[in-house]
C-alpha cells in the first residue's frame, strides 16, 4: 500500500506529528489573527509593544534553543548507549525550560504592576493569549523531558524532543512577531 | 449473531427507533408551528414542541449508542456482554425517565417541588429525580460494558467507544447544577451537549465508524486503528476548547472570540478525515459486503457529517460572522444538518447493519433502506439549503438594516413554507426507514439483471 508507506517513513510517533500539525495550525492562526487586527491600530500595536521587554525575551530565545540542543543531543547520546549523559542532557533542558518559565513569570509580573491586562488593549490580548499558550506548552514540555529521562527508551526520547522542538519552533515565530515587528 | 447478549442491541434499538418516529414528528408539527403559528397554541405550545424535538432526538441518539455498544463489544471483546439483566434494567430506568421528563413538562405537574417538578430551565429540563435515574443508569451501563471488555479482549475501537462513553455519562454530571445566572445556565448546558457532540460523542461516531468499516469492507484492523487514533487527536485537540465559540456575547473576556474561532474552525479536520477514511476504506476493501444500506449510511453519514457538522458550523463559526448570524435561521440550518449527518446516520447505520443479523433476515440488501436513505437526506439536504438563505436574509434585514424581528419573520415566511416541505420528505423518509427496517421478511434482489441483453 504506496500511500501508508510515506506515513510509515516519517520518524518517530504518528501521533505526535499530528499534535505538532495541530499545534502549528493554532498558533500560525493566532499569529495570522494578530497580524490582521494588528492592520486596524498600527499606532496603537506600536505603543503598547513599547512596554514589551525585549532583552528577557531575545535571552529566553537562547535559552529556549540551547534547550532544544540538549534535548536532541540526548537521543544522540541514547542511541549509543550513553544513558546517563541522555539523562544528564535531558535534565538540563527541562531546567533551561524552568528558566525560560521564570523570565516569563518576571516579564507577567512586570507588566501586571504596570497595570497591563488581557482588556488593556487587543495588542495585549493577543499578547497575552499566544505567549500564555506557548508558556503553558513550555510546563508541559517540563513535564515531557522529565518523563522520557525516567522512562528513558530511545523512542520515548525521540518523542519528547519532537514535542520539545515544536515548542521551540512556536517560540521562534512568536518572537519577531510580536516582540520586534516594527 | 455471534453472541446471545448481542440481543440486548434489539431493544434498545426497537425504543431508540420508537422515539425517532415521535422525534420527526414533533419536528414537523413545530415546522407547521412557524408557517401558522396559532397552531395547537393552548395545547402544546411551541416551545413544548421544541424541547420534544430536540430532547427526543439527543434521548434516541444516546439509546441508539448504548445499543450500538452493546451490539458491537461483545464481539470486539469475543464474550458476552457482563450482565443482560442489568442491561434491561437500565433500559427501563431510561425509558421511565424520558416519560417521567414528558409527562411532567407537559402538563407542568409538582410544579415548584424540588425533587418531582421542572427547574424552569430551557435545556436540561428535566425533573431532579430524572437526572438521578439517568445517572444511576449512566452507572450501570458503564460497569456492565468496561467489566465485559475488561474480562474479554481489548481493542482499539472498544478502548476509543469506552472512553467516548465514559465522557458521555461523566459530562452528563453538568446538568444538576442550576445556576440563577441566565448566561451560566447555557454555559453549563455547553458544557453537557456541546462537549458531547464536539468532544466525546465524536469518539464515539468514530469508533462505530471504525467497526463497520471493519465488517463491511474487511480492511486490516491495523489500518482502521491508525486511522482512528489520528481522527480521535484530531476531534479532542480541536473539539474541547472549539466550544468556545459558544462564549462569544455572553459576558465572557473577548479572548474567547479568537481561541473559539480558531480551535473551532479546525473541527472541520476531524470530520474531514472521518470522511476519508470512510472512502479510502471502501476502495481498498476488498469485501463485497451483501448489506449494501448499511455501507450506504456509512459513507453518508462520514460526508454529511463533513457537510453538516464541519462546512456548515465553519461558516458561521468564526466571531466576525457569528456577530452577525448568532441566533439566526443560519444555526437552525447548521443544527439539521449536523445532528442528522454525524448523529443520525451514524445510528441508522448501525441499525440497517445490526437489525438483520439481529432478526435473523440475512441474506439481504435491503433497497427499501437504501430508499429511505435518499428520501431522508434529500429532504434534509434540501431543509438546509432553505435555512440557509432564509438565514441569510434574515441576517441581512435584521442584524445588518435593523428591520424588526417578527417584520422579517414575515419576509421570510416563504423559507419556512419550503421548509415544512422538506419536512415532510423527512418524516416520510424516517417512517419508511422504520417499516423497511422491521417489517419485510428476506430481501435480496439478484445482481446482474442489468447486465442482461435486452432482446
Amino acid at each position: 500500500m504506496s500511500d501508508t508507506s510515506l506515513i510509515d517513513e516519517l520518524p518517530g510517533e504518528l501521533l505526535m506529528w499530528v499534535l505538532i500539525i495541530s499545534e502549528l495550525l493554532v498558533f500560525g492562526a493566532g499569529l495570522i489573527a494578530f497580524m490582521a487586527v494588528r492592520l486596524t491600530d498600527p499606532a496603537g500595536f506600536a505603543e503598547a509593544q513599547s512596554h514589551l521587554y525585549r532583552t528577557g525575551a531575545a535571552f529566553n530565545t537562547a535559552v529556549l534553543v540551547t534547550s532544544g540542543y540538549l534535548a536532541a543531543q540526548a537521543l544522540n547520546w541514547r542511541k549509543v548507549a550513553r544513558r546517563g549523559a541522555a539523562r544528564l542532557a535531558l535534565i538540563g533542558a527541562a531546567l533551561l525550560g524552568v528558566m525560560f518559565l521564570i523570565i516569563k513569570g518576571v516579564e507577567y509580573t512586570g507588566k501586571a504592576a504596570q497595570g497591563i491586562t488581557f482588556e488593556t488593549h487587543p495588542f495585549f490580548m493577543f499578547y497575552y493569549l499566544l505567549t500564555g499558550f506557548h508558556a503553558a506548552h513550555v510546563l508541559a514540555g517540563v513535564g515531557i523531558l522529565l518523563l522520557v529521562a525516567w522512562r528513558d527508551d530511545a523512542r520515548n526520547i525521540e518523542a519528547g524532543a519532537q514535542f520539545w522542538h515544536m515548542v521551540d519552533l512556536v517560540w521562534i515565530m512568536l518572537f519577531p512577531v510580536i516582540y520586534l515587528l516594527g | 449473531m455471534k453472541y446471545e447478549s448481542q440481543k440486548i442491541a434489539y431493544a434498545y434499538f426497537a425504543v431508540a427507533m420508537g422515539l425517532f418516529a415521535i422525534q420527526v414528528i414533533g419536528g414537523l408539527i413545530a415546522g407547521w408551528i412557524y408557517v401558522s403559528p396559532n397552531f395547537l397554541s393552548e395545547l402544546l405550545p411551541f416551545n413544548i414542541v421544541r424541547m420534544l424535538h430536540t430532547n427526543a432526538l439527543i434521548v434516541w441518539l444516546i439509546l441508539g449508542f448504548f445499543g450500538a455498544a452493546y451490539f458491537l463489544i461483545p464481539e470486539e471483546a469475543e464474550r458476552e456482554i457482563h450482565s443482560p439483566m442489568l442491561a434491561y434494567l437500565q433500559l427501563i430506568i431510561l425509558v421511565v425517565g424520558t416519560l417521567g421528563v414528558v409527562l411532567t413538562y407537559t402538563f407542568n405537574l409538582f410544579e415548584g417541588n424540588w425533587l418531582l417538578g421542572k427547574e424552569g430551565r430551557e435545556f436540561l429540563e428535566q425533573p431532579k429525580w430524572v437526572k438521578a435515574g439517568i445517572v444511576v443508569a449512566a452507572l450501570i451501563f458503564l460497569y456492565n460494558v468496561s467489566m465485559t471488555v475488561l474480562k474479554g479482549k481489548k481493542t482499539a475501537i472498544t478502548n476509543i467507544l469506552l472512553l467516548g462513553l465514559w465522557g458521555l455519562a461523566l459530562l452528563f454530571l453538568f446538568a444538576f447544577y442550576n445556576p440563577g445566572n441566565l448566561s451560566l445556565d447555557k454555559q453549563y448546558w455547553w458544557y453537557v451537549v456541546h462537549l458531547w457532540v464536539e468532544g466525546v460523542w465524536e469518539l464515539i461516531m468514530a469508533s462505530i465508524l471504525a467497526y463497520l468499516m471493519l465488517k463491511l469492507t474487511g480492511v486490516d484492523r491495523e489500518v482502521v486503528e491508525k486511522w482512528l487514533y489520528v481522527i480521535v487527536a484530531a476531534a479532542l485537540f480541536s473539539g474541547i476548547l472549539g466550544t468556545g465559540h459558544h462564549y462569544y456575547w455572553i459576558g465572557t473576556p473577548a479572548y474567547w472570540q479568537w481561541i473559539g474561532s480558531i480551535f473551532s474552525s479546525l473541527e472541520v479536520i476531524p470530520f474531514f478525515a472521518m470522511m476519508a477514511f470512510a472512502f479510502v476504506m471502501v476502495w481498498k476493501g476488498r469485501r463485497d459486503h451483501p448489506n449494501k444500506a448499511a455501507l450506504l449510511w456509512s459513507l453518508g453519514c462520514a460526508t454529511l457529517a463533513f457537510f453538516g457538522a464541519g462546512v456548515w458550523g465553519f461558516l458561521h463559526t468564526l466571531h466576525g460572522v457569528n456577530y452577525y448570524t448568532h441566533g439566526t435561521q443560519i444555526t437552525a440550518a447548521h443544527g439539521h444538518l449536523a445532528f442528522y449527518g454525524a448523529y443520525v446516520c451514524l445510528n441508522l447505520a448501525i441499525f440497517s447493519y445490526a437489525m438483520p443479523i439481529l432478526k435473523n433476515r440475512d441474506p439481504y440488501n435491503q433497497v427499501m433502506n437504501m430508499g429511505s436513505f435518499w428520501l431522508m437526506t434529500s429532504g434534509m439536504v434540501f431543509m438546509t439549503f432553505v435555512l440557509t438563505f432564509g438565514g441569510t436574509v434574515q441576517t441581512h434585514m435584521q442584524r445588518v438594516v435593523g428591520d424588526y424581528f417578527m417584520d422579517v419573520q414575515d419576509q421570510i415566511a416563504i423559507f419556512y413554507w419550503m421548509r415544512f416541505g422538506s419536512g415532510v420528505v423527512v418524516v416520510l423518509g424516517a417512517l419508511l426507514f422504520i417499516y423497511s427496517v422491521w417489517v419485510p421478511r428476506k430481501e435480496i434482489i439478484e445482481p446482474g439483471a442489468a447486465e442482461t441483453p435486452a432482446e
